[in-house]
């Protein structure tokens, strides 16, 4: 059964059409992309997947549960995690805490807990901070931990906004631009990550990406969107050939 | 001109190394050692303050380091610093140095130790710092427990205007609930009093019970935050600062016209159970629950929630359930610190707790520093000596606070300690051998 299916999912902002009946199937292990033009709707169908807006029609269902009207943090802690486009970090946090709070909603030490320093607490602090630090290893920034994200280069904080959307334990992990803004280099470590993650995690992956090299390169398969609605779907050498991706979003070749 | 400023430069690295030798001379003295001295300087002063006071001319015992005399008779000025050497920074400086490697040692014993046996044992030693310094006189008696009580305050407003980020103006409100409910709850169950009767229990059993009211004064105050909470978190913005400002004028209105308990002449004959050792436990435990909240995974949610809300939901993080707790937390402890306050001056009124009240705490927490326990108790010391040490320059003390307060607008635009963890386990660590090879590993690579 698939991880994660939506169905005729519709959304309006207002008069404006955003997302025109979405239909998307996710099965366990994948790596999916979506591509299109600036403005498609990329990022507003992830918005709408993760419960930040909530769809005008349609069904999402995770694991065969629904999940529309749910508020983010539960869509989030049954095992949808995200990064964002435009990094929102804690900008007066360090990293070891942005990767620590993304394990929230699995401390069971409640409030009193919090406001006694029980024992539980300081057990359950600890590990959460192992399983932290672990993950700063494996996306390579463990010598960061005590840093404010601030202080930070771009490429690290990429990297922090992963480890942090990995420590929620997603199922399903959702990258929304992973790579904008990093060159090269950092794009090939990036890469490495994401295929670490994909295989030791067995981790399943919804990217949203601009750079065809990156796409190509990790997805199984392919959507490609065009004013909020599919045009074409398929694995990467059938996008690349398909004549509507080419005219709408990949552009031809100049013919000499 | 080159000249004298490269000799002012020269003085400026003069002083600079100065500070540095005295950093370093100091800078193997624990925290023990410092209250040691402070002991040793408050004896000190019982045993010889008014002697010393009567031979060096000046009228009375100094009673706050000497602002109070200097400042109504300048020439008084050198004796006054004579007596301030002779009774503090000399036997502090003293003692603290020359008993440093006794209290390393003590220290390091003490922190093998559970970290709360060590903890415990340094505030046993504040505390008595503290009762010794207050037995000279009353009026210290009564600044040191308003000082404990404005720490509260200025903590619990810090969960909420700095940890949260969220600007609320209803904290003399949550006082005034807080005092008012405790009040009414000693007054009506232990006093014979003319508003609410005959005492319904024995006086002896109230000092027991007299937790349980300041208890149900926090509750008091919590559940009046509950009125501010629901409808202002619902969105960001400036609604939370809205509905609370309105929410302090309401509190006080409705007090006034409440007969029941006095009405604008508010409620008095308060048993006197707030005395400085009640004071200083509420006050320790109020530190240490908000501290252990902020420094706790489910507390720095706050810290997410303020920085992006967004990210926050999306890392799981239940905003509005964070946002609530805090505010209810923060509603509780002005709560209690409200009842403490009406049980030491004995005597509430609704007009204590308006705009001007506002002002003090706000300013209290931006003084001292946002999101930072250890500024909230800077602020919340530095802000009620300083108001009281200036006490005798009458209405210029109006203009120089808020001038103060706008330099440190100026310089350090966050307070004085902003965003720092209170980490009692470091403030407790002996500090020797450790630091020393720290410093020669530094000098080395």
């Amino acid at each position: 059964m698939a991880i994660l299916q939506v169905e005729h999912m519709t959304h309006y902002f207002g008069g404006l059409r955003a997302v025109h009946d979405y239909n998307l199937q996710i099965e366990r292990g994948q790596i999916r992309g979506l591509i299109g033009p600036n403005g498609a709707g990329k990022t507003t169908i992830f918005n709408l997947l993760t419960g930040i807006h909530r769809p005008t029609e349609g069904k999402i269902t995770l694991d065969g549960v629904n999940i529309v009207g749910l508020p983010p943090h539960q869509i989030a802690s049954k095992g949808l995690g995200r990064t964002f486009q435009n990094l929102r970090l804690w900008r007066h946090m360090t990293v070891l805490e942005h990767v620590k709070q993304a394990r929230y909603s699995k401390l069971g030490y409640g409030l009193m807990g919090a406001f006694f320093g029980t024992s539980r607490r300081n057990q359950e602090e600890a590990e959460n901070e192992q399983i932290a630090l672990d993950l700063l290893d494996l996306v390579g920034i463990r010598h960061l931990a005590d840093h404010v994200v601030t202080n930070l280069p771009y490429g690290a904080q990429r990297k922090v906004e992963t480890a942090r959307a990995l420590a929620t334990e997603p199922k399903i992990l959702f990258l929304d631009e992973p790579t904008a803004g990093m060159n090269p280099e950092e794009l090939i470590e990036m890469v490495r990550i994401f295929r670490r993650v994909h295989e030791e995690l067995g981790l399943t992956i919804f990217l949203i990406e601009h750079r065809m090299k990156v796409v190509m390169e990790l997805c199984d398969m392919i959507q490609t969107l065009v004013f909020g609605a599919v045009i074409a779907e398929g694995t990467p050498d059938e996008i690349r050939s398909n004549p509507a991706v080419i005219d709408a979003y990949l552009g031809k070749e100049v013919e000499t | 001109m080159g000249v004298t400023t490269r000799t002012s430069l020269r003085r400026a690295r003069g002083i600079g190394q100065l500070r540095g030798k005295i950093g370093s001379y100091f800078s193997r003295v624990p925290l023990l050692g410092w209250l040691v001295g402070a002991l040793t300087a408050v004896v000190l002063e019982i045993l010889a303050g008014a002697q010393l006071a009567s031979v060096l001319g000046l009228p009375k015992l100094p009673v706050l380091f000497g602002f109070d005399t200097v400042l109504k008779a300048p020439v008084l000025i050198p004796s006054t610093l004579l007596y301030v050497l002779l009774i503090y920074i000399l036997p502090v400086a003293i003692v603290a140095r020359s008993t440093a490697t006794l209290a390393n040692r003590l220290a390091a014993k003490l922190f093998e130790l559970p970290m709360w046996v060590s903890a415990l044992a340094h505030l046993i030693l504040l505390y008595g710092i503290l009762q010794l310094w207050c037995e000279l006189s009353d009026y210290r008696l009564l600044l040191a427990r308003l000082i404990l009580i404005a720490i509260m305050i200025t903590l619990s407003l810090n969960v909420v205007n700095g940890y949260m980020g969220e600007f609320s103006c209803s904290h003399p409100g949550f006082m005034a609930l807080g005092a008012y409910a405790a009040s009414v709850f000693t007054v009506s169950l232990f006093v014979n009093d003319n508003l609410f009767g005959a005492a319904i229990l024995p006086a002896a059993l109230g000092p027991f019970l007299f937790p349980i009211g300041l208890i149900f004064g926090g509750i008091m105050a919590a559940v009046g935050a509950v009125l501010v909470a629901v409808p202002s978190f619902r969105t960001r913005g400036d609604y939370l600062a809205i509905i609370s400002l309105a929410f302090m004028f309401i509190v006080k209105s409705l007090i006034e016209n409440l007969e029941v308990v006095g009405g604008p002449r508010g409620l008095s004959s308060q048993p006197n159970w707030a005395n400085l050792p009640t004071v200083f436990v509420w006050t320790v435990l109020c530190v240490w629950t908000v501290n252990n909240f902020v420094n706790s995974t489910m507390g720095k949610a706050l810290n997410a929630v303020r920085d992006d809300e967004i990210a926050a939901e999306a890392m799981t993080v239940n905003t509005q359930r964070t946002k609530f707790v805090a505010f209810l937390f923060a509603a509780f402890w002005a709560g209690v610190a409200g009842g403490l306050f009406a049980h030491v001056l004995r005597y509430v009124n609704p007009g204590t707790f308006g705009i001007q009240k506002l002002a003090e705490v706000l300013a209290m927490v931006y003084f001292g520093g946002l999101n930072s326990v250890l500024g909230s108790i800077v602020g919340a010391v530095g802000f009620n000596l300083l108001s009281e040490a200036l006490r005798p320059l009458e209405i210029f003390k109006w203009i120089i606070i808020p001038l103060l307060l706008i330099l440190t607008m100026i310089f350090r635009p966050t307070g004085l300690i902003a965003f720092r963890t209170f980490d009692v386990r470091n403030l407790l660590r002996p500090k020797g051998k450790s630091e020393e090879e720290g410093d020669h590993g530094d000098t080395t690579s």
